[in-house]
């Protein structure tokens, strides 16, 4: 290895994890300001021009916040677990193609850190690995919220893993590789796989949805009945970073939700000018965002009981089925391509059964 | 060695050097004005009766046995996926067997309730 | 020495230190720990040798399911705080005469390899295309598609048997 390449991988490191601060940082302003228009208020707008500032001045007042430890707290695990759970969130952006690969002087500069044939299942591995930060914070608290949090919330990712890796499945079948480049390509002239696989793309935002414990599956965090959950306990930078981690692993999810069935950094031009890619990515990233913290501002929690039933009653079943159905439709399309089409039509109609079977379940126990 | 994935373990470097480094700097600068009372267990004001680690519910448990089983099944259609329209006929249905027999499975222990949180 | 081989001895250094934190560690919650580190360094091991499917299904089946599975029973039994166990009184001979067995075996195994084996196959760029995972695919579903199966019965078994298991154990609790 010369070290043109170790330049640039150090400069691709440093621009994508600086681009993952800035986006956490500038995600909480762009939260606190959407939730603030869905609910007739003006939001944070005194520090600098539309309160672009806060950030920056939430982040100073992080900084210098006195650390607590718990008395009774295993010391060691309580400081491991901010940093295990936010690298996770960093580390599974590695593998995401943020544009086309591009000519500068004699070299052609890749637009990822790493482009390996088994991304797909990278992301799996890395989002599987991503409990035990959660857990074990609530395990070394020795608090009783903490510890319900943590088990809660890891009870929960584990359940709706399976959902995401079904999900991830799709996406391999449709681009039928599990480079993510590759699916990225595999998506080319429009042909986005959320409208061969909608139902597909529904299932893995839901999913990613639990994955980073946002509303309306933020069960970890239920206030009412578990103060701050998992992170009860900490102050200061380290709950500082498990603030990070949350915000990035959104930024991350949806990242990953474009790239996989969003056509990822395609769009016009992409082609003549390959930095238009990363700005595709982000307009995607933000579109996503929006959706996100709009179902925040709408629905409100589900109870812990039925987060759990949907998960392996409605999702599970509904995902192995889409994944049946996709298989099939793509054997049948080779026969003829307009065969196709029937990937949505029967995935819409799997999908409409399993809506109904909640509609009927919740009227019978005469909840609704 | 591939050097992808070295790109991925320097990655990994820079990825946790990064938050060890901001808790290293956040150790030096902060106040440190810690007392007893400061340190106790957050509850909410109430006094702490006993630890936190006491004997919880079976449920976690099975789930976590159940996740455990299809995990499997999920990494096993990962290759099963990518090779679909090189496969011959006969390996595809084998795959969609393989899906239908763990869903008896499924079936199986939905209908002993395992699945039921309460 | 190669690049390789210094990871490799870094990373096995890593791994053996990590088996041993896992046996003698006093908490539980620790020993877990522990069995994850040394199941990431068998996952980089894999990639050394150049692959990268085992690697992650190694991080995602064993690090990140049954490590997962294994910190639920040792949290929700507040194993944490359990007394050891009684000691079987023939445990410690038998344990060391098992492990004297098996340092022989492995050295006979190290000292009796055909020379014609010595040849270590260097895993190529070719590893990390995606054609090597289509072939693992093709491999898997014509060569090996008995054992795919099998596997599947294995797996329901696995959750038959689960069912029945905790079943049980949750008619003891009521």
């Amino acid at each position: 290895m010369d070290w043109t390449l170790w330049l640039e991988l150090v400069i691709k490191a440093l621009v994508l994890i600086f681009a993952l601060l800035g986006g956490f940082a500038y995600l909480t302003w762009y939260e606190r300001r959407l939730l603030a228009r869905f609910q007739s208020r003006l939001g944070p707008n005194r520090a600098g021009p539309f309160g672009l500032l806060q950030p920056i001045a939430d982040a100073v007042k992080l900084i210098f916040k006195e650390e607590l430890t718990p008395a009774k707290a295993y010391k060691l695990v309580f400081f491991l677990a901010p940093i295990m759970t936010l690298v996770p969130s960093v580390i599974i952006a590695a593998v995401i193609p943020w544009g086309p690969p591009f000519q500068l002087g004699d070299r052609i500069v890749t637009q990822s850190i790493a482009d390996i044939n088994v991304g797909v299942l990278f992301l799996m591995s890395i989002a599987s690995i991503a409990v035990y930060g959660i857990v074990l914070a609530g395990w070394s608290s020795n608090n009783k919220y903490a510890m319900l949090g943590g088990l809660r919330s890891a009870a929960q990712m584990i359940s709706y893993e399976l959902t995401l890796g079904l999900a991830f499945v799709v996406a391999i079948l449709l681009g039928n590789s599990m480079n993510l480049t590759d699916i990225v390509e595999a998506q080319r002239d429009g042909r986005w796989f959320v409208l061969v696989q909608p139902v597909g793309a529904l299932i893995l935002w839901i999913a990613t949805l639990a994955e980073v414990n946002r509303h309306p599956f933020d069960m970890p965090e239920a206030e009412q009945e578990l103060t701050a959950g998992y992170h009860t306990e900490y102050s200061g930078m380290k709950f500082a970073l498990f603030f990070m981690a949350e915000y990035q692993k959104m930024i991350v999810v949806s990242a990953i939700l474009a790239t996989l069935f969003f056509g990822g950094y395609l769009g016009p031009w992409v082609d003549r000018w390959p930095l238009l890619g990363p700005v595709y990515m982000f307009l995607k990233i933000v579109i996503l965002l929006f959706i996100m913290i709009w179902v925040r501002a709408t629905w409100p929690r589900i109870r812990y009981d039925r987060l759990m039933a949907f998960g392996w009653k409605v999702l599970l079943p509904l995902a192995l089925a889409v994944v049946m159905i996709t298989a099939v439709g793509i054997l049948l399309a080779e026969i003829n391509p307009w065969m196709i089409w029937l990937i949505p039509i029967f995935s819409l109609i799997a999908g409409a059964f399993a809506s109904l079977m909640i509609d009927r379940s919740l009227r019978r126990k005469a909840y609704a | 060695m591939q050097n992808e994935w070295l790109y991925i373990g320097l990655f990994l470097i820079v990825g946790v050097a990064l938050p060890a480094a901001s808790l290293i700097m956040a150790a030096i600068i902060t106040p440190k004005k810690s007392n007893p009372i400061k340190n106790s267990t957050y509850e909410c004001g109430m006094e702490t009766v006993g630890d936190s680690w006491v004997q919880f519910k079976a449920q976690y448990y099975i789930f976590g046995l159940v996740f455990l089983i299809f995990d499997v099944e999920t990494v096993f259609l990962f290759p099963w996926a990518v090779t679909l329209n090189k496969l011959p006929l006969f390996a595809v249905i084998e795959g969609i067997v393989f899906i239908l027999i763990l869903l008896a499975g499924f079936t199986y222990i939905w209908r002993k309730d395992a699945l039921e949180w309460a | 020495m190669s690049p390789e081989l210094i990871l490799f001895l870094v990373l096995s250094l890593v791994a053996i230190a990590a088996a041993i934190g896992m046996l003698i560690s006093p908490n539980p919650v620790y020993s877990a720990l522990f069995l994850v580190i040394n199941f990431s360094t068998v996952a980089v091991f894999y990639l050394i040798l150049g692959a990268p499917f085992i690697a992650m299904a190694q991080i995602t089946i064993y690090a990140g399911a049954i490590m997962v599975l294994f910190l639920f029973v040792i949290m929700l039994l507040g194993a944490e705080k359990l007394a050891p166990g009684k000691v079987l009184p023939y445990q410690k001979p038998l344990a060391i005469g098992l492990a004297i067995v098996l340092m022989v075996e492995s050295v006979y195994a190290v000292l009796a390899r055909n020379p014609s084996d010595a040849e270590i196959i260097v895993p190529t760029e070719a590893a990390n295309s995606i054609d090597a995972m289509r072939d693992l695919g093709i491999m898997l579903f014509s060569d090996y598609l008995l054992p795919f199966e099998v596997t599947s019965i294995l797996l329901l078994v696995a959750m038959i048997g689960a069912i029945v298991l905790t079943k049980r154990a949750k008619g003891e609790q009521e």
